[in-house]
């Protein structure tokens, strides 16, 4: 297995970085000032923070959002072009090549929408989209994804932390799990039928893992709602696990005292856990997970880069797991 | 039927036939560098390049059923050439595995290889073939003997399933085996028609 140091990966303080827009218009900032402008343009320079967003590609319907400010919730890596991001999925109700979903994922139809949130909590409720949209602040997290299949992606996502909905449902001491289920409605999804899993989709987190404030309920990405193969109109997005683990187009949220049945795991259990974090240490049976290739950043000839313990987000989430058995809960 | 007639004996009916062949190649360079291989062009190349050693194994494999139901002997001298790319196109698919998955880092790779089931029996595959590649041309056939030479050929036979079997592995995990049974299907109607042939002739005799 090979290891190298921190490559690409270092996290700063939210508070530290400075917006790439801003960072760039430094330069313009002096000429302004320079040209007598000054004033004026020292007002734009005040109100960066409110221009904090990913600039928009301007193809779906905008969410603004500021950046957000939880510790390793924006990485410094490059961000994976838009075009990449919307047309290299994992959908498989749609398909099971990666550019299945990009061409099959149009008849979704995203409004209405709820979501059933129920079992073990003292407030069950099914929440409208447009409910959820409002329940808190949208904020942007810059968030690399890695996938089980060995590459990787930065996505400027677009949502709030999960643990704000489970507290606003009070949890029962009996909620130990959370079981996250995706739309299975073969009338827009045309592979339901192909048996490659047993649908619904389900996936599922240990209470605390849904707690933390990196997991994230997201409904945008690239400043605007997520497009129908990125699992629209909500999915959620847990950056140190694997990407299967994050359950795209929610429609049932559940509080359970057992761990959930998911569906990779029920498929193939030696080879998709139920924690499935990323760990460079434990690999899957079929390959190495010691290294990733970066999505859109790497050109074809570049070496892969060295994956890191929990994608890079040690420091947030290693308290979550100690003193467990990575290899045996992998 | 006079020699002459066939078609498949103008003399442009090889040169062409090379073209032909190298253009998935082709295809796949120009995409490497004009970055038209979508965003996982590494994943791309390996992909092309393990589909097109497939598919040259069953054009190899396809080409003495195909001569003896059409009754077109001259078939028999593009088979060479076929079965040629099939190694061409496993070296490169080797390649590029070793390159752009392994970063020709050598211990890795050898690491890696028994690690993993399906790679092991890609590999063993590509093993075979090597001494099918180097014993290609006449005078490897004089040298060995026509029987021998023949014996050692019908490894292709070993090769193809091992390869199928490396498809099959590598998709397996995720239930994405359509792809797969077409090969398999083409693979056993390959394979069949030997078995059904040669009971025949069995019987004839």
């Amino acid at each position: 297995m090979h290891f190298h140091p921190d490559r690409g990966f270092q996290h700063k303080a939210a508070s530290e970085i400075t917006p790439r827009d801003v960072y760039e218009r430094r330069r313009e900032l002096l000429k302004l000032i320079a040209v007598g402008g000054g004033s004026m343009a020292l007002a734009a320079w005040a109100a960066r923070d409110a221009q904090a967003q990913t600039a928009r590609p301007n193809k779906l319907a905008a969410l603004p959002a500021t950046r957000s400010t939880i510790a390793g919730g924006v990485t410094m890596d490059k961000l994976t072009p838009y075009n990449d991001v919307i047309s290299y999925n994992n959908f498989y109700e749609f398909g099971t090549g990666k550019g299945d979903p990009v061409q099959n994922a149009g008849k979704l139809k995203t409004r209405p929408w709820t979501v059933a949130v129920e079992g073990a909590v003292k407030k069950p409720k099914v929440y409208d989209l447009d409910e959820l949209l409002k329940l808190a602040p949208m904020e942007e997290r810059i968030y690399r994804l890695r996938c089980v299949e060995g590459w990787s992606m930065v996505i400027p996502w677009v949502g709030y932390s999960l643990s704000e909905l489970i507290k606003r449902v009070e949890p029962t001491g009996n909620a130990k799990f959370v079981e996250f289920t995706t739309l299975a409605d073969d009338k827009q999804m045309p592979y339901l039928g192909s048996h490659v899993l047993d649908w619904p989709y389900v996936e599922g987190l240990r209470l605390d893992e849904a707690m933390n404030p990196l997991t994230l309920m997201a409904f945008g990405l690239y400043g605007e709602v997520l497009p129908n193969q990125n699992g629209a109109p909500l999915r959620i997005a847990v950056p140190w696990k694997y990407g299967f683990k994050s359950g795209k187009s929610i429609v049932k949220i559940r509080f359970t005292e057992k761990q959930p049945n998911t569906s990779w795991n029920l498929a193939a259990a030696q080879e998709y856990g139920f924690y499935s974090n990323v760990n460079p240490k434990v690999d899957h049976p079929r390959w190495s997970q010691a290294t990733e290739r970066r999505i859109g950043e790497d050109g074809v000839f570049a070496k892969k880069r060295p994956t890191l313990m929990f994608n890079g987000y040690e420091p947030q989430v290693g308290q979550l797991y100690a003193g467990m058995n990575l290899v045996k809960n992998y | 039927m006079p020699a002459s007639r066939s078609p498949w004996l103008h003399p442009a009916a090889k040169p062409l036939l090379f073209v032909v062949c190298a253009l998935p190649f082709a295809w796949l360079l120009y995409g490497a560098f004009a970055d038209t291989l979508g965003p996982n062009p590494a994943e791309a190349l390996i992909r092309g390049t393990g589909d097109w050693t497939l598919r040259f194994l069953c054009l190899t494999l396809a080409i003495t059923p195909l001569r003896v139901m059409t009754k077109q002997p001259a078939l028999a001298r593009f088979r060479r050439m076929l079965g040629l790319y099939a190694f061409f196109y496993a070296v490169l698919h080797f390649l590029s595995y070793g390159w752009l998955d392994m970063g020709f880092d050598l211990d890795a790779i050898v690491r890696d290889i028994p690690k993993r089931p399906f790679a092991l029996v890609g590999f063993l595959a590509l093993l075979l073939m090597a001494p099918l590649a180097a014993t290609s041309f006449n005078r490897a056939i004089k040298a060995l003997g026509a029987k021998r030479w023949q014996w050692l050929h019908k490894l292709v036979y070993a090769v193809v399933l091992l390869g199928l079997l490396h498809f099959f592995w590598m998709r397996a995990s995720k239930n994405n085996l359509a792809e797969v049974f077409v090969y398999a299907v083409v693979i056993a109607l390959l394979l069949g028609w030997r078995i059904v042939h040669a009971l025949g002739r069995k019987k004839a005799g």
